[in-house]
Order: C-alpha cells, then sequence, then structure tokens
C-alpha cells in the first residue's frame, strides 16, 4: 500500500498575527512554522495504516526550499519519504493541481490531507485534487479503516455522521478523531536526516484568485462583568441589551 | 447571466442555512443586475421549494432522483457544475458547511472557477475587481480575496450574512442532467443523525465548557443550559482530547471555527488557540473563578465565580426569565 498525505506549512498556533507592507503580507518575522495540525492528524493515520510493513508514506508539500524542516518534521513523525513541488503555493487552486499532476506519475492507493490549513482555513485542496484526478473526495473524516481493497470511512455531516465505502483510490481530508497526531521520538529525528526528499519543479497554471489585501478584526469593549449571585442581571443584559436571547 | 444558489436539504427540508445562502445570493444578483436560480439535490416537496421564493429565488431547479438522494460529493458538484452552465451563471453560492466544503472545490475546478470559502461579506465590486473578505489565521485575521476567473464561487460562512427576505414568485422546473455511473464510486452505507441537538456550525447559541468542569459527569448542567437556550453544547480541546466531549464539540483554531450571536464560555482560560476560534462570536460571555483568565479581555458579559455556583443559578434565572 502506498499513501500519499499532503502537508502544508502553516505558522506555529500561537503566533500573533501582523501583516506589512500595507497590509498585503503576512509579516513571517520571528514566526516558526509547523506541520499544519490537521496535516499531522492525517499524517498519524496513514502512519498507522502502513505500520508492520504493510505499506509506504510519502508527504508532499507545495513550498519554497524555506519550507524544507517542516517537510522534515513530518519525515520524523515517520512518513517514508518526501516530495517537495518547488514553487510558492499561490492558491489552493494552485496547490491542487500541482499535487495532482505529481500523483499522475506515481501509484498510490489513498490521498490523505488535513481538513483544512489553519492560515487560510481553506477546505479547499482535497477535493480540488479529487475533482483534478477524478477520484472520489471525502471531506472532513473522523475515521477511517482500510482492509487492502476497500475504505470504510466515517464523516462529519450537520448534527451527525455518515459512514462511506470506497474502492480504488480517493482522497480524505482528516479531522481530529481519525488519529492522534504523533510527536516524533529521538530515533525518528535523526533518521528523518536520512531520508529522501525529492524536489519537483512545478507546472503552469492560470492564476485565478490572489489574496490583495489582509484585514483585522475590529478590537472589543471592555468586558461588563455581572456579580455571581445576580445571575438574574446577565439574563437581563442579553435580553434587553444585547438581545441575543 | 445569472447567479445560482446551491440549497442543501436535509431529509427533505431547508435549514437557516440555505435561507441565509439564498438570501446573500439575491443580494449578488441584485448588484450584478441579474436573477437568482436555486438547485435542489434530492427528494423536496414543491411547497418547501417555493419557499425559497421568500429569500429572493425566482426559480429553483429541481433534481429528484433516487439515486442522487443521499449525498455523494462527486455527483452532486458535476450537477451543480451543469447547472450552472445551463444557467449562463457568473457566480455559484454555496453554505461553507461540511457538505459545502466538499463540494465548492469540486464545482470550482469544473468550472475553471476561482473560489472563496469562509466568506464573511457581499463581495465589492471595485474598479472592475470582484473582492471576497474571508476568514483567515481562524479568525485572528480576514483575506480580501480577488477572483480573476469568468465564473466565481462562494462559499458563505454560516451566521455571517443573515436570513433577508426579498420576496418573489418563484418557478420550480424539473432539471434532469446527465448522470455518470463513476460518480458514484463512494457509497454512503449510513447515516446517523442527532435530530434532537443544535448542528454546531450553524448555531446561534453555543454553550461550551473547558477543563474548569473537572470532569465528563458534570456536563448535564451544561446541557440543561443549552437545552434551555436552544444552543448547540461545545468544548475545549483539553476537554475532547481527554475524551470528555467528542471532537466534534472541540472549537478553536484546531477544531471547529464558530461565529455565533452568543457564545458562553464556563471554565475555559482562554488560550490563543481557543479565542482564534471563537473571537468572531458577536457575544461573549465568560464564567470563570479566575479574574486573571485572559478570555475576560475579549469578552462582553463576565462573571467571575465558580461554574458549579453560577451555572446553577443562571439555569434558575433563565427558567424565571422564560415563565
Amino acid at each position: 500500500m502506498k499513501i500519499l498525505v499532503c502537508i502544508s506549512n502553516v505558522p506555529d498556533t500561537t503566533t500573533k498575527i501582523t501583516f506589512t507592507n500595507d497590509n498585503t503580507q503576512f509579516n513571517t518575522s520571528g514566526v516558526s512554522f509547523i506541520v499544519n495540525p490537521y496535516d499531522e492528524i492525517a499524517l498519524s493515520r496513514a502512519i498507522e495504516l502502513c505500520a508492520g510493513d504493510k505499506g509506504t508514506v510519502t508527504v508532499i508539500n507545495v513550498g519554497e526550499s524555506v519550507t524544507e524542516p517542516t517537510i522534515r518534521k513530518a519525515l520524523a513523525i515517520g512518513a517514508d519519504d518526501a516530495v517537495r513541488i518547488n514553487a510558492e503555493p499561490r492558491d489552493a487552486y494552485f496547490t491542487a493541481y500541482q499535487i495532482a499532476e505529481y500523483a499522475k506519475t506515481t501509484d498510490y492507493d489513498m490521498i490523505l490531507c488535513g481538513r483544512e490549513s489553519i492560515d487560510y482555513n481553506g477546505s479547499q485542496v482535497a477535493a480540488m485534487v479529487g475533482e483534478f484526478l477524478d477520484i472520489p473526495s471525502i471531506s472532513i473524516i473522523k475515521k477511517l479503516d482500510y482492509d487492502g481493497t476497500t475504505a470504510t470511512i466515517e464523516r462529519e455531516i450537520e448534527g451527525g455522521k455518515e459512514v462511506v465505502s470506497v474502492s480504488g483510490k480517493f482522497i480524505a481530508s482528516c479531522a481530529e478523531g481519525t488519529a492522534v497526531a504523533t510527536i516524533p521520538n529521538m530515533r525518528g529525528i535523526m533518521s528523518a536526516r536520512s531520508k529522501p526528499l525529492q524536489v519537483v519543479e512545478a507546472k503552469e497554471i492560470a492564476q485565478i484568485s490572489k489574496v490583495q489585501q489582509f484585514d483585522t478584526p475590529p478590537p472589543r469593549g471592555a468586558v461588563k462583568l455581572v456579580p455571581a449571585d445576580e445571575t438574574e442581571k446577565l439574563i437581563g443584559l442579553l435580553h434587553s441589551e444585547a438581545k441575543v436571547i | 447571466m445569472s447567479v445560482l444558489v446551491y440549497v442543501e436539504q436535509v431529509d427533505g427540508k431547508f435549514k437557516k442555512s440555505v435561507f441565509e445562502a439564498v438570501s446573500y445570493a439575491k443580494a449578488i444578483a441584485d448588484i450584478q443586475g441579474s436573477s437568482l436560480t436555486a438547485i435542489s439535490i434530492g427528494n423536496v416537496g414543491e411547497a418547501e421549494l417555493k419557499e425559497l421564493g421568500k429569500y429572493g429565488a425566482s426559480k429553483v431547479l429541481n433534481v429528484s432522483n433516487d439515486q442522487l438522494k443521499n449525498f455523494v460529493n462527486q455527483a452532486y458538484a458535476s450537477v451543480i457544475a451543469e447547472a450552472a452552465k445551463k444557467e449562463n451563471a457568473a457566480v455559484v453560492v454555496l453554505s461553507n458547511s461540511f457538505s459545502g466544503k466538499g463540494l465548492a472545490p469540486r464545482v470550482a475546478v469544473k468550472l475553471e472557477a476561482g473560489l472563496v470559502d469562509g466568506a464573511v461579506e457581499l463581495p465589492k465590486l471595485d474598479g472592475g475587481q470582484f473582492l471576497v473578505k474571508k476568514t483567515a489565521f481562524s479568525g485572528k485575521a480576514f483575506a480580501i480575496t480577488e477572483l480573476t476567473s469568468a465564473i466565481k464561487v462562494i462559499a458563505l460562512n454560516p451566521n455571517a450574512f443573515g436570513v433577508k427576505e426579498s420576496a418573489v414568485e418563484a418557478t420550480v422546473e424539473a432539471f434532469s442532467p446527465e448522470i455518470k455511473a463513476t460518480d458514484f464510486t463512494a457509497i454512503v452505507k449510513e447515516i446517523v443523525r442527532a435530530t434532537n441537538k443544535v448542528s454546531l456550525p450553524d448555531a446561534e447559541l453555543v454553550v461550551s465548557a473547558g477543563r474548569g468542569l473537572k470532569g465528563p459527569e458534570n456536563w448535564g448542567m451544561i446541557e440543561e443550559l443549552a437545552n434551555l437556550l436552544g444552543a448547540a453544547t461545545a468544548c475545549s480541546k483539553p476537554v475532547s482530547d481527554a475524551d470528555w466531549r467528542p471532537h466534534s464539540e472541540h472549537v478553536g483554531q484546531t477544531g471547529i471555527a464558530i461565529s455565533p450571536n452568543l457564545y458562553i464560555a464556563i471554565g475555559i482560560s482562554g488560550a490563543i488557540q481557543h479565542l482564534a476560534g471563537v473571537s468572531s462570536s458577536k457575544v461573549i460571555v465568560v464564567i470563570n473563578i479566575d479574574p486573571e483568565a485572559p478570555f475576560f479581555k475579549v469578552a462582553d458579559y463576565g462573571i467571575v465565580g465558580d461554574a458549579f455556583v453560577v451555572v446553577p443559578k443562571l439555569i434558575e434565572a433563565l427558567k424565571a426569565h422564560k415563565g
């Protein structure tokens, strides 16, 4: 079995988000980058499925050379090898196209990724790759079992869950519950340095979306404190002042 | 030229988020001086379909087909893309729901269209540019994104626009798109829906609790408060990590990002990752024993006190308020 896991290079979750150049660029100064936390879940499930010599896990990232420390972290977690498509990922359409083009050149059983990236919060890549490759895409999954030919997948739906069965190649985007993210151990960290990392040049595709500017939410006003023994006052405020109940 | 909106049905009914998407799509149609068509897939009755007219859909394409009874991403995307071509749609609108998140990207690729998901405002047409504001960095920022493709796809965040009535007479038209067998490789085996629970991403009111509750056995009062309010329940990451509550209730940067009208956080200190996913809530109430909890800095209303004392009192006060 061969599993391809798409990973995104994102700012650490504790990052204070600021922008430069008249709010047109994300300020990367002093920011540490990590494997997108949802992609880590996907990677961990892929490693679990391949455990005991049942298969291999390849991670794929669309990014310039600055993303290599993040790719090495994925290798330290347990991926067998890595591919970096050498380009700045300008939008999900571009990223998905590059991943699909690479996937066409390799033999894999399934592609996994996270449910969304924590920077642009797009949940587009998985379904776009699915469409570029004309294979099923199952979004926001919570459970994935595989018997060698058929995958049984639980996905989240409004107010419940759905069980989906899929045979043949597919792509799924993983949410919490699919696996517990694995923390790399010292052996993993040491071996990651020597694992293969292939660099592939990107293919051209028309650009159809572009972030023109960033904005931050306005600061909230000061909190209005209500004494703990006057809960009826809070209900009154929520009803007559905030008008939310 | 027109605007097309996909109206997602659950057991033959439309939810509030659908009327919100239709209201939003109608506002885009008005900006562009075009008409609004809705596309419904699955078995929905004529009266329910006509209801869409109340929010501005003048035409409803109805795909009633047993093969499409259950949501299948590939097949639904093919139907929506075909409808968009038939209607010469310049803009396609979907809800940024669990299904919408899987559908919108496939529709966009089929139509070679730029996609903005997580949209929070109407597009701005600025000197020939088509700009859409969307959430980014888990609510810590917004990204104003330009779409330059001929057709544009927008997935609207729940509770971002609101439901706005704009009554027109809706005509319902049967639509029989081409259905490919290869679009059905993924087969739905089972659907389990908790019918009495409010869906978290759509919820207007959310009651959430954290480690301050000390254990899963203490969630009864949280559920009681949520039930009284008609709210959804949520939790912080440490709570779902400890299996006190399901992962589907985890809100925050690595959970579900929500923007309800009211978010009540009980026993949650307000780590930066949690705040990121909930800070776009319209009104935030924080109940915490620690007056220095960072959550108070972003709250609108707060009570410094022990959840085990305050929440039962709040329940009593709410019962008295409801009469």
